[in-house]
């Protein structure tokens, strides 16, 4: 029955503790996962000598920066309490239109927005089957899963190249800081990242995404926009796909319809691992940043090892039952108190 | 009960309307020819195919009806068919009997200990179901992998190979096979009072508990069972090939099958379920597979049909179409039938209050 | 200050509803009803479950449209579109069940939705200190940056006060505010009520406790299936009339159970508990129930009595402590197993933890017999049948329909499935949380005479009720539950309700 008071004068360390865990117990995941990533590059560097290099650091970003585009998307979703299955194939889909249209001579002006409204239109028909049809969001992005992927053969059923100027500047350029450097791509990845953590933690629309992860009666007995935000949050998810399979178009010079075929499952397992709660109303965009870097580390040593990269998924498979069942005692310990 | 109430109404009449479409579409649909005593033809494909989703829809029913879901099934029946394969390629007379038959129990073993360990996530340690199952989707296919080696292990077996491509009387094997796991789990859950209990548990599980209901046992048999059938149907899918691809065994299956289920009438909230309507389900979802194919469309570009019919499931059962259809005349202005009570989308047609003091 | 003695004249009507009706499907809630509400007064709202009450709130705050009638707000007519128009025209409500965000801080939930901003981005230091200042206001000490979700509901209640004054309101909606406070709490919140009265902020007042309507509120309007019966000033109206338009009939005169004379004399008790203990509720509690008796249970919110009855049958398992049942000692680690023994509970929340709303009375009638027996060992279909249509007619439960799903039932009715399932079982001892709550009064009677008649079949029975008076009624003897321990057992005979709530609140009294 005891409230937490917050003694005035002179906090001691104690307090400050309990302050904390009061305000931001929350965040003990995500703290999780920076502890889980520190100790992956310090094995990896013990191990290789040669990990923690500019060089392959720098790559880390480079090589993942379509997957933290899309767990900026995917947190927005798994905060209201919902899932997006369709990222995966809402890249592919994106991805192979941007190339086709490209190489039928489109200028890359019009491709890009288009590419962008492929993803939003596939996110807004999703938001609105779960929000005005009541419809599970596993179920409302399953369909959009199965459009998105039937769409991407339906532009084309094999790979095209691309060789347009402007989108492959975006992976080829290099900018240098001493040994490190970045390209346009992580560039564009770190700021959905920093745009996403401001618009989670800042803005009206982005509490309302926690309310409803909370509970989604209460929001709307407390006059909260609940309809407009539970579409925003799949709209936002699918332009982040969009703008995955503009990255994943440059990166790899091509679109190609098998593209992103079970990359909704490594999105879910980087989010979770980064520290947001899948019954929604807890995470943070920054959480599924580190989630990201976790997964791209544990891919990066696994190349390293010249293992088996299946061995990728049992170890990501691994981590996020750990993850799971922490969170699962934590939440089973904020039940108890009520 | 009039007839456009039952449960298995709408069901039944997507699947008469899909054949009778193919039917008016191209009278061979439904041929059916006699060679050596066996019968061919589309319709004979169809219940032969349907087996490994029928086998993994079953499972899927049973899990659903505890408010479950079980992601994993596809992963399951890719290691399911890299053990069996990779147990008859390593046997010195792969043709043998012996060998197949302890390559398929292994398998299922496996499957079996796959299952429980979904199970003790979900109802021991009470973790929710999607995502329980969500580690298994993930790791499971890696696994595959590695019993293979990473690569496809094909062999030839003539009994293995008997399961999915055999007939007995008239019909495929694979055909018999769906028949006897419905019937058997059918009569578990109708003639027991599993069925009565798993529908209690998955309505309500504390409710259930207090009513002294071992819902932990329930639970954990359901993920058992859903393991076991994704097992076979794993098997039943390495026979069809003779090969053990772990990247594609079983791929998309479990879309495939919760898209059965919910055809069939069961509703993804947990709670009542149908085993019929999940057996028409399913024959649904493969003869517009089929369907789709004899249009002519590539076979990769069906998933934009299956979207468009989940569409149109998700919003026949939705209660805001249900009103629309009901009242054009009455508008409720503003919002919607969820905001009243904020109870599921259960598509019940009784009103949101309905206090009838006694 | 208006008088309330004074008739108040329609212009003054801050909120007024004329002919407002409310239908879902073939069901009307509310039928042409007519209520005001005036500046600066407490007014009550009263009727059974499913007079219509939730549903005049929901119309007034703009949770639900009207399919008839006007509202108006300070004399404007208003259509609002959702809870957010109604605040914005003044109208805040408190609802029942605590409706806010445990996952998001004290200061959020005060401000959600009207937070400061800076820029368009939400200012929280700002937000900190908006909340701080309005929760002082409340008398509240609680860091407004600390999780919700880690205070206790009787502070979240204040917060959602604290949120719904927050604003500029003009009417406030408190919707069985009350029902999770202890006597302090109640008495701090009757505090507030009073200064925002004095405000002239209209308060709409909904209680089960007589009580503190009438210790609170100027006017009461009384609701029943749906119609209006009328609106009265609170000094003009008795009690027990109140009671009897609620009812719309006479209330049966239920004669106080013939008690035992001697309750603790020689008789061996059925089920007996020593030092049962499970932090943090219940901290060493002795309990006896003889054959045949009832044994009340009473104490403040908060004293372990739903915690006490969850450990005597095996709900939650004992950290220490015995349990006996006749005189033998058992392990109570799960309900199953005191279902085993003879000890059945009826939860207080019925729909969670009771009845499985969308199966049959039916099944939910045999459910606990069933898994008794086991998934593999089916009752027959007849033996099913006979069973529900015995205990629908031994019950009165109505409709008398055993494939009917228990969801679409009353209250009263769906309390009345669970007792069955329970007895149906034969248990040697039932224990029953908060068996009337929420229950029109016709049914409550019903279910206390009830109790009466196991009792004296023989079967002992444990009564948890937040209402001394029941207790008193129904108990032979009661205990008396504080801080996790039972303080005393006294016969019932020897207490009145005045006595009882002074046991009961005993610790308080110094301070008061």
């Amino acid at each position: 029955m005891s409230a937490t008071v917050v003694d005035a004068p002179a906090p001691t360390a104690m307090d400050r503790v309990r302050t904390f865990s009061a305000r931001r117990a929350s965040v003990l995941p995500t703290l999780a996962a920076i502890v889980i990533l520190v100790i992956l590059l310090i094995g990896a560097q013990a191990e290789f000598g040669n990990f923690l290099s500019p060089r392959n650091l720098s790559a880390l970003l480079l090589d993942h920066a379509y997957l933290m585009v899309l767990a900026v998307g995917m947190t927005f979703v798994i905060v209201t309490g919902g899932i997006d299955l369709s990222v995966g194939s809402v890249m592919a889909f994106t991805g192979i239109l941007g190339s086709s249209m490209l190489a039928s001579g489109t200028p890359v002006w019009i491709v890009i927005p288009v590419m962008l409204a492929g993803g939003a239109a596939i996110g807004t028909l999703i938001g609105v089957l779960v929000q005005y049809f009541n419809v599970q969001p596993f179920i409302a992005s399953l369909a959009g899963l199965f459009l998105g992927r039937g769409l991407a053969y339906v532009v084309s059923l094999s790979s095209i190249r691309v060789e347009n100027e402007p989108i492959l500047w975006l992976q080829q350029t290099r900018f240098l800081i001493g040994d490190w450097y970045i390209t346009p791509t992580g560039i564009i990845a770190l700021a959905v990242v920093a745009a996403g953590a401001v618009i989670m933690a800042l803005t009206r629309f982005g509490r309302t995404v926690y309310a409803i992860g909370g509970s989604e009666q209460s929001a709307r007995l407390m006059g909260l926009s609940v309809a407009r935000t539970k579409v925003l949050v799949y709209v936002i998810s699918g332009l982040c796909g969009g703008l995955a399979g503009l990255l994943l178009t440059a990166y790899s010079g091509a679109g190609y319809p098998r593209n992103g075929i079970g990359t909704e499952l490594d999105v879910i397992a980087c989010v979770v691992i980064g520290g947001t709660l899948l019954t929604g109303g807890r995470g943070y965009v920054l959480g599924s940043m580190i989630g990201v870097f976790v997964f791209a580390t544990i891919n990066t040593i696994i190349s390293f090892m010249g293992a088996e990269q299946s061995w990728t998924h049992i170890i990501i498979g691994a981590l996020l039952l750990l993850f799971i069942v922490v969170q699962r005692a934590i939440v089973a310990r904020s039940d108890r108190r009520t | 009960m009039t007839l456009l109430k039952h449960h298995l109404f709408w069901p039944s009449a997507a699947l008469a309307t899909l054949v009778v479409v193919n039917v008016i579409a191209n009278p061979n649909f439904a041929k059916i020819t006699m060679r050596d005593g066996d019968l061919y033809g589309n319709p004979v494909t169809i219940l032969r195919e349907s087996a490994p989703l029928m086998l993994v829809a079953l499972g899927m029913t049973l899990v659903i009806a505890t408010r479950g879901i079980d992601l994993s099934v596809g992963a399951v029946m890719a290691v399911s068919g890299a053990v069996s394969l990779t147990i008859i390629a390593d046997a010195p007379d792969p043709g043998s009997l012996g060998i197949v038959v302890t390559a398929i129990a292994t398998a299922v073993l496996v499957a079996l200990v796959l299952g429980a360990w979904n199970g003790f996530l979900v109802s021991v340690l009470g973790i929710q179901p999607i995502i329980a199952t969500l580690v298994l989707m993930l790791a499971g296919r890696g696994v595959a992998l590695l019993i293979t080696g990473g690569a496809i292990t094909t062999v030839t077996s003539a009994p293995y190979k008997f399961i999915s491509n055999g007939y007995l009387i008239l019909l495929p094997v694979a055909f018999f096979i769906w028949v006897a796991v419905v019937a058997v789990v059918a009569l578990i859950e109708r003639r027991t009072a599993l069925g009565m209990l798993t529908e209690a548990v998955g309505i309500n599980p504390e409710a259930s508990r207090l009513a002294g209901v071992r819902s932990r046992g329930i639970i954990w048999g359901a993920y058992i069972a859903s393991g076991v059938l994704a097992g076979v149907a794993g098997i039943i899918n390495a026979s069809n090939t003779m090969a053990a691809d772990s990247n594609n065994a079983g791929y998309l299956i479990e879309l495939y099958a919760i898209l059965a289920v919910v055809l069939g009438g069961t509703s993804l909230m947990g709670g009542k379920f149908s085993i019929a309507g999940t057996v028409i389900g399913v024959l649904t979802v493969t003869t517009l597979d089929k369907t789709i194919q004899f249009f002519g469309v590539p076979p990769a570009q069906s998933p934009v049909f299956f979207a468009v019919v989940v569409v149109i499931v998700v919003l026949v059962q939705s209660p805001r179409v249900h009103q629309w259809g009901r009242s054009l005349s009455r508008r409720r202005s503003g919002h919607g039938p969820g905001d009243a009570g904020g109870e599921p989308a259960a598509a019940s047609a009784t009103p949101t209050r309905q206090e009838v003091s006694a | 200050m208006p008088c309330q003695d004074d008739p108040v004249d329609e212009a003054q009507a801050l909120v007024q509803l004329d002919g407002a009706t409310v239908r879902f499907g073939a069901f009307t809630a509310l039928d042409a009803v007519d209520f005001r509400m005036f500046p600066g007064e407490v007014h009550s709202l009263m009727g059974e479950n499913g007079a219509g009450k939730s549903t005049l709130i929901k119309a007034i705050t703009g949770a639900l449209a009207l399919d008839a009638g006007v509202l108006r707000i300070g004399g404007v007519e208003r259509h609002f579109a959702g809870p957010r128009d109604a605040q914005d025209a003044g109208v805040s409500t408190v609802y029942q069940e605590v409706d806010l965000l445990e996952n998001l801080s004290v200061a959020e939930n005060v401000f959600l939705g009207r937070e400061p901003r800076r820029l368009g981005l939400i200012d929280h230091g700002a937000m900190r200190r908006d909340a701080a200042a309005v929760l002082e206001g409340l008398g509240l000490d609680i860091d407004p940056a600390s999780m919700l979700g880690r205070h206790s509901l009787a502070v979240q209640q204040l917060v959602a006060i604290a949120r719904a004054i927050s604003t500029d309101v003009r009417v406030l909606v408190l919707d069985e505010p009350t029902s999770s406070l202890d006597l302090d709490e109640v008495a701090e919140l009757f505090r507030v009520i009073r200064e925002l009265k004095e405000r002239g902020v209209a308060i709409l007042f909904v209680s089960h406790f007589l009580d503190q309507v009438y210790e609170m509120s100027d006017r009461i309007t009384v609701l029943r299936d749906g119609r209006l019966v009328g609106e009265y000033l609170t000094t003009e109206l008795l009690r027990i009339d109140l009671v009897k338009k609620m009812l719309g009939r006479d209330v049966a005169d239920i004669a106080p159970r013939e008690h035992l004379v001697e309750p603790e004399s020689a008789v061996e008790p059925v089920i007996s508990a020593r030092g049962l203990t499970r932090a943090p509720g219940i901290r060493g509690a002795d309990v006896d129930v003889a054959e045949g008796e009832v044994l009340g249970v009473a104490g403040l919110l908060g004293s372990g009595r739903t915690e006490l009855a969850r450990l005597l049958t095996g709900v939650d398992r004992a950290q220490a402590g015995i349990i006996r049942i006749e005189e033998r000692e058992h392990r109570l680690d799960s309900p199953r197993r005191a279902m085993q023994l003879g000890v059945v509970y009826s939860s207080e929340n019925r729909r969670t933890e009771g009845l499985i709303g969308d199966l049959s009375i039916e099944d939910n009638i045999v459910l606990a017999l069933q898994a008794q027996q086991g998934a593999l060992k089916p009752l027959s279909t007849a033996r099913r049948r006979e069973l529900a249509v015995s205990w629908i007619e031994a019950l009165n439960i109505k409709p008398a329909d055993p494939d009917r799903p228990v969801r679409t039932l009353s209250g009263g009715n769906q309390q009345k499935v669970l007792l069955a399932r329970l007895l149906a079982l034969s248990p040697r001892v039932i224990v029953l949380d908060e068996p009337t709550r929420g229950i029109d009064v016709g049914a409550k009677v019903e279910i206390q005479r009830l109790v009466g008649e196991l009792a004296d079949n023989g079967l002992s029975v444990v009564f948890i009720s937040a209402e001394l008076e029941e207790v008193l009624r129904v108990g032979d003897r009661v205990a008396i539950l504080r801080e996790g321990e039972v303080a005393e057992t006294v016969a019932a005979a020897s207490l009145n309700p005045d006595t009882l709530m002074a046991l009961v609140a005993q610790p308080d009294l110094p301070e008061a």
